[in-house]
């Protein structure tokens, strides 16, 4: 039996036109959501802080009186660090909203940001050998 | 609004927070095909019980298909399965399994563009599910290692068949897994390592 034929693509090479067949498992992870979830972002006119989803962020202070409850929440949930991914999971809130409170609170001082490392042109090669090094022991 | 007090959501367990030393951590996509295993090769590496983060997908990005016809207008919400390894005190590894369409892709910024790398999971009854895939991450340069996970009623491939098949260079590794095994998922994971750092080895080099 053979198996069927793939083409080899190269960096910044045009995005091939979808084929219709490559769609037909279902859609996973899909489902429909009721919720409006604008109301949570508060008063954040667009502008966002340049957060990722292993960003992990850390409370600096208490909940301020006047903090919301998703406000006060991140606020506990970060009294250690915590990846925005699993900020996300633990509040049932999607990326993009947790992104929208984040940076309120990252304007009001109230949480501190660790940046991700990213993936580099020339990668740290102590970098991965510490990842290595880590996996090993599982 | 009925967002639950903040008293009673669920936070991490006490054994699941990160130390305060935690200063970094560094992202590893896997992707595939519906059903190929990506959430059981999170679980069974995880240090933490496998989360879920999901995006809102707006209409914008409905119109484009078309199993979805004209009159659908609500939102989607897609999913995505993560977990997390401690590395060091200081350095934290998240692995993020996410759908193999790349329209979902856009939802998490920065997914693949930040990672390290990812690892493609392929199951060989339904190899062309992840051709797409391939390309899209080739596109993006996005280094990445090919798992075959190993049903048992799927065909077996030799490996340089599977490679011709893919259409894959030599220096990309190919390799069995069962990822319901730690041990095996977490040689998944040192492949692409691996692979990474002799690519850094080459970079280092030219």
């Amino acid at each position: 039996m053979t198996p069927p034929q793939r083409q080899r693509r190269s960096p910044g090479q045009e995005p091939a036109a979808a084929s219709p067949s490559a769609d037909t498992s279902p859609k996973e992870g899909e489902l429909r959501n009721p919720e409006r979830l604008f109301v949570i972002g508060g008063e954040a006119d667009g502008e966002r802080a340049d957060i990722d989803l292993v960003t992990l962020i850390v409370a600096c202070a208490d909940p301020p009186v006047s903090a919301t409850p998703e406000q006060a929440a991140v606020l506990r949930l970060c009294s250690a660090p915590l990846s925005v991914a699993e900020l996300s999971a633990y509040l049932s809130l999607p990326f993009s909203v947790v992104t929208v409170l984040l940076t309120d609170l990252l304007a009001a001082e109230l949480v501190q940001a660790r940046a991700p490392i990213v993936r580099q042109k020339v990668a740290d090669r102590s970098l991965l050998e510490a990842v290595m090094h880590g996996l090993q022991k599982l | 609004m009925d967002f639950k007090s903040s008293d009673t959501i669920p936070g991490p367990r006490t054994e699941d927070r990160l130390p305060h030393t935690a200063e970094a951590a560094v992202k590893i996509v896997i992707v595939g095909g519906f059903g190929v295993g990506k959430t059981t090769m999170v679980g069974s590496v995880s240090e933490i019980r496998p989360l879920t983060t999901e995006e809102t997908m707006t209409q914008a990005g409905i119109g484009i298909d078309d199993n979805y016809g004209s009159a659908s207008k609500t939102a989607t919400t897609v999913a995505m399965d993560f977990g997390r390894i401690s590395i060091t005190d200081q350095l934290v590894l998240y692995l993020f399994g996410t759908p193999g369409q790349e329209r979902f892709w856009f939802l998490w910024n920065g997914l693949f563009e930040g990672a390290l790398g990812a690892v493609v999971l392929v199951d060989t009854r339904r190899l062309e599910v992840s051709f797409d895939v391939m390309g899209r991450l080739e596109e993006r340069g996005v280094p990445f290692v090919v798992a075959v996970n190993s049903f048992p009623d799927a065909p077996r491939y030799p490996v340089a068949e599977l490679r011709t098949a893919l259409d894959l260079p030599e220096e990309i590794p190919i390799l069995d897994c069962d990822v319901r095994r730690r041990a095996s998922s977490r040689d998944v994971l040192m492949t692409l390592m691996r692979f990474l750092h002799s690519l850094a080895m080459k970079g280092a080099l030219t």
